[in-house]
């Protein structure tokens, strides 16, 4: 086989299945005048948001008291405040048609709920908005025995254990875990990433011991001079650190 | 007040059945009176080992399902006044049992019993989740042997969470260890778990400590529970577990390594 006939088999495209947010305008009513009014009223709040954005006209909810649609227009309509329409969503027999005439995909009718959207200028938002004030997690505190199969997890915060956890015990925390009685079984802190996450043990006999993804288990842990007595885990880089306390 | 009290461990072969037998009859025996009930429906020993087999006529899924009234179903035992047996049921299995029959037993019979001793089946699935639901108790049957331990805690968290006293937020089911089978020869080999180290990982009040014995095979086979033999080790062994239960202090015995006479190291017997 040639270099050529090599290139030949090379594949040129991918199929690819993605998500993306678009934005559906549904219309009420078949009136082109007043959409226009109301569109306009609409753009000139947040022009940014409505520059070249992509869209999906949806005819489903239209009544079909109200006649024909002028698909022709409408589009060309949205054309003029910044819509570019991507394809129409309908289900009226005439709207299809007058789609596939104009070369435009139709999407089946939508089931799934749809959230309204707000256009806003984003330096508005930003101006308007104080920075968020600090809110304290509450800390999670255990005081009976953290026995095997459990799972204890404390969100957004600490935990505290004040009697033995077992083996086949699981602690979890975003923030730092300690345990002020024997620990035989695993604790992960900082779980959603928080590498500044410690654990504290009172008598360190752990199956397994986290921070932020970085583990070690017990068979490592074993061979630890500090095997069963009080200390401290940290991270630094990607190694689990195990100091005296 | 009746006291609802579950034998359970999670893992099977430990000695639930020789152990419920031989609390409820211990109980019997200091005039309390006691009924034994086997929650283990498929799978019945309870009246083997108690020996009231060939009187069965009805059993627990008859009373729940209401083909029988339970003064039909209860068996009374022959050698004491005050016990009764309520066997399970061979052939049906533990999806006969649902939550609403089992509490209308278990009521019924709190009205009538002192102590009502559930004899818990193996795992930690219906048959299990049903004998414990209702507990006031629970004696924790492990054997001193990592998986049996492991099964042990298990159950400890399942008593302290999925209990009827968990979800009523009352208060806990109150714990006691049973240590059985325990040989403190082959413990001080190091070849099997010291009490110290199973009361260390499990972390509850240590009821008792039954050594192993030829008299408990000998009594099963038999059908007597073998607290009545009180010559034998593990008879008085749970004889001591039954007075710490009514809360009499009673030190542990059969602890350490028995120290043989002169006589029997010079010719090796055995008991």
């Amino acid at each position: 086989m040639s270099q050529a006939d090599l290139l030949n088999q090379d594949p040129v495209f991918q199929l690819k299945g993605s998500m993306l947010a678009i934005t559906v305008l549904e219309l009420a009513h078949n009136d082109l005048e007043r959409l226009e009014q109301q569109l306009a009223e609409k753009v000139a709040q947040a022009p940014n948001f409505f520059s070249n954005i992509p869209l999906v006209l949806a005819l489903d909810k239209l009544p079909a008291a109200e006649g024909i649609l002028d698909l022709g227009e409408l589009m060309a309509l949205c054309r003029r405040h910044g819509l570019r329409t991507l394809a129409i969503r309908a289900n009226r027999e005439e709207d299809i048609a007058a789609a596939l005439a104009l070369d435009i995909p139709v999407l089946p009718p939508s089931g799934a709920r749809e959230k309204l959207v707000e256009p806003v200028e984003i330096a508005a938002k930003r101006k308007a908005e104080k920075p968020p004030e600090p809110v304290v997690k509450p800390t999670k505190v255990i005081t009976s025995p953290v026995r095997g199969g459990m799972q204890v997890y404390a969100q957004g915060g600490d935990l505290i254990v004040l009697a033995p956890v077992s083996a086949g015990a699981e602690l979890l925390a975003d923030g730092n875990i300690h345990v002020y009685a024997p620990m035989r079984g695993r604790a992960l802190a900082g779980v959603k990433g928080d590498t500044k996450a410690r654990i504290f043990c009172q008598q360190m006999g752990a199956e397994m011991l986290s921070i932020a993804g970085q583990y070690k288990v017990s068979e490592d842990l074993r061979r630890d001079p500090l095997w069963g007595d009080a200390v401290q885990v940290t991270l630094s880089g990607d190694v689990l650190n195990i100091t005296r306390l | 007040m009746a006291k609802i009290l579950v034998v359970t461990s999670g893992k099977g072969g430990v000695g639930k059945t020789t152990t419920s037998a031989a609390i409820g009859t211990g109980l019997a025996l200091r005039g309390h009176k006691t009924v034994i009930v086997d929650f283990d429906v498929g799978l019945r020993n309870l009246d083997l080992i108690m020996g009231c087999e060939r009187r069965v006529v009805y059993d627990f899924v008859n009373v729940v399902n209401g083909e029988a009234t339970l003064t039909q179903a209860l068996i009374k035992d022959k050698r004491l006044e005050n016990l009764y047996v309520l066997a399970a049921s061979q052939t049906r299995d533990k999806d006969a049992l649902t939550k609403e029959g089992v509490e209308k037993i278990i009521n019924e019979l709190r009205q009538t019993f002192e102590y009502v001793v559930c004899d818990s089946p193996a795992g930690i699935e219906k048959g299990a989740h049903l004998a414990m639901y209702f507990a006031d108790e629970a004696i924790v049957v492990t054997n001193p042997e990592v998986s049996s331990v492991r099964d042990s805690d298990r159950m400890l968290g399942l008593l302290a969470s999925k209990s009827r006293r968990a979800e009523l937020n009352e208060d806990p089911i109150k714990e006691h260890l049973l240590l059985t089978r325990y040989n403190p020869e082959r413990v001080q080999k190091g070849e099997m778990l010291g009490v110290e180290d199973v009361e260390e990982i499990l972390a509850i009040r240590l009821l008792g400590v039954i050594p192993e014995s030829q008299a408990v095979l000998k009594a099963s086979n038999q059908g007597v529970p073998v607290i009545l033999d009180d010559q034998s080790d593990a008879g008085q062994a749970y004889s001591d577990a039954v007075d710490r239960l009514l809360g009499k202090e009673v030190a542990h015995r059969f602890l350490d390594v028995k120290k043989q006479g002169f006589m029997q190291r010079l010719f090796g017997g055995r008991e």
